[in-house]
């Protein structure tokens, strides 16, 4: 892509992100209802949060339950993955398992662990990890079913053993895999992170959500989510966009 | 030193009978051409020699422990994620040999370079210098010059004629040129159109390499079989 194509895309975002500021404002001032606040109010309350402390207190807690339950579900379902695809009887015995974890409702599975393990942080953390768990190794297993059997059988010839096997050849291979499991794993697990909290924690994004439900405050939880909302970009744009830059380098 | 020991009485793929009747052995010092046409079972038997297959009516193995193989595949299979060099550290082809083989290969200015950036050509003699610089106690190669242009076919032939006299090991190389085959092998095994059969095992007489007129009788010699359709 040209610099000069590249730089009116860039200027057509950041104008469809002011239209939409715009039309949100617009809206907000005819409504005229603290229930539909225009985009200023709802900035001005967002600072404020910010500069009580508030709003990073909480942030920074649900960014941290965020990280351990992404953390756990990636290690974990990517293992899983990887035993499911590689071997057949492995995939067999746990097929069923899998498949009722995908189709649990989040709610069911938040509400049982609560239940069973009382409204702590690790029945939290692990309700969050469960969810996101079966989806990351649906598709670490596609990934694994879908390597280059050549690639393999080459690895096989020269002896590469199994670490080296992984590292060289099969790990490469599924970082498109990964990537994806990655990206949706982050739009799913703080969503799911803030119903966790919203039912059982006293602190966190989730938590002020509730509050500030039950004041009908909906600038404190437009603002809550909006914090949200641009923290979860910036990750993508300064972490992911950059490591799969990376990891794609050698492609012609 | 080790040997190879095939005697096949069948193997068959999907059903469908690949391999006839072969037995031949290769022995610790020795390189023997097998050709015929193809489709016929060639790359097949090598898989079977790889130990990749071992479903097979008779046996194909090694005498004494299994020895450290370099493999050239009839496809590069090269990693296209690691540099030139990357991919000869990786299957142990690193080192002193590795460097010098890349210099003769005319590869050392690509040891940077992405495997993925090679041309087909560049990416058939790293396949070759990966298996030839392991330090292999047997080589197995299947069409290892295909797709050369003549001049790097000169070359990558030349390149096999020294590790011969270097390390001589085991080698089975696989072609469907005749002339390749008695400049390269000690002995020539023709292969009938699959499921292939033995048809002659001939060894190629030492003058063939000093003496192009020995060397064009023997190929002469052999195309008389090579012609020859299974009855």
């Amino acid at each position: 892509m040209s610099t000069a194509v590249a730089k009116r895309a860039w200027l057509i975002r950041a104008l469809s992100v002011l239209v939409l500021l715009l039309v949100w404002e617009g809206a907000g001032r005819l409504a005229a209802s603290p229930l539909a606040p225009p985009a200023s109010a709802v900035l001005a309350t967002l600072g404020r949060e910010v500069a009580s402390g508030a709003l990073p207190h909480h942030v920074g807690i649900t960014l941290a339950r965020v990280a351990m339950s992404f953390v756990l579900a990636m290690g974990a379902g990517t293992a899983l993955g990887l035993a499911m695809g590689w071997w057949r009887a492995v995939d067999l015995w746990l097929d069923s398992a899998l498949l009722l974890l995908l189709n649990l409702p989040a709610l069911v599975l938040i509400v049982l662990l609560y239940v069973w393990f009382g409204l702590t942080e690790a029945a939290a953390i692990t309700a969050v990890a469960l969810n996101k768990l079966p989806t990351t190794a649906v598709t670490v297993r596609e990934g694994v079913r879908a390597l280059d059997g050549d690639l393999l059988e080459m690895g096989r010839a020269y002896r590469l053993g199994r670490a080296a096997t992984l590292r060289h050849i099969v790990l490469p291979q599924l970082q498109p895999y990964l990537f994806a499991a990655t990206r949706s794993g982050l739009s799913l697990i703080w969503k799911i992170v803030l119903v966790v909290e919203l039912l059982g924690r006293s602190d966190g994004v989730g938590f002020q959500i509730q509050v500030y439900f039950q004041l009908f405050d909906v600038a404190h939880i437009l603002a809550y989510a909006l914090a949200f909302i641009l923290i979860i970009q910036v990750i993508e744009w300064a972490a992911l966009q950059p490591l799969e830059r990376w990891a794609r380098r050698w492609r012609v | 030193m080790t040997r190879l020991i095939v005697d096949i009485r069948e193997k068959r793929l999907a059903g469908r009978p690949v391999l006839g009747p072969i037995a031949f052995t290769v022995d610790t010092q020795e390189v023997v051409a097998l050709v015929g046409p193809s489709g016929c079972g060639k790359s097949t038997l090598l898989r079977l020699a790889a130990g990749l297959d071992r479903e097979v009516t008779g046996t194909v193995r090694w005498s004494g422990p299994a020895p450290r193989l370099g493999v050239v595949f009839q496809q590069p299979r090269l990693l296209p994620w690691r540099t030139v060099r990357q991919n000869l550290d990786i299957a142990g082809a690193g080192g002193e040999e590795g460097q010098r083989l890349l210099e003769r290969l005319g590869l050392a200015a690509k040891a940077d370079v992405w495997a993925s950036h090679l041309s087909l050509g560049m990416a058939r003699r790293l396949a070759l210098a990966r298996a030839l610089a392991m330090d292999a106690q047997a080589l197995l190669l299947d069409e290892p010059f295909a797709s050369l242009d003549e001049a790097n076919q000169r070359l990558a032939r030349a390149v096999l004629l020294e590790h011969r006299l270097r390390r001589p090991t085991p080698t089975l190389l696989v072609t469907h040129d005749l002339a390749e085959a008695v400049a390269l092998a000690d002995r020539v095994l023709v292969l009938s159109p699959g499921p292939a059969r033995l048809l002659v095992d001939q060894p190629v007489p030492d003058a063939a390499r000093t003496d192009a007129a020995v060397a064009a009788e023997t190929v002469a010699a052999l195309r008389v079989w090579s012609g020859v359709s299974p009855v």
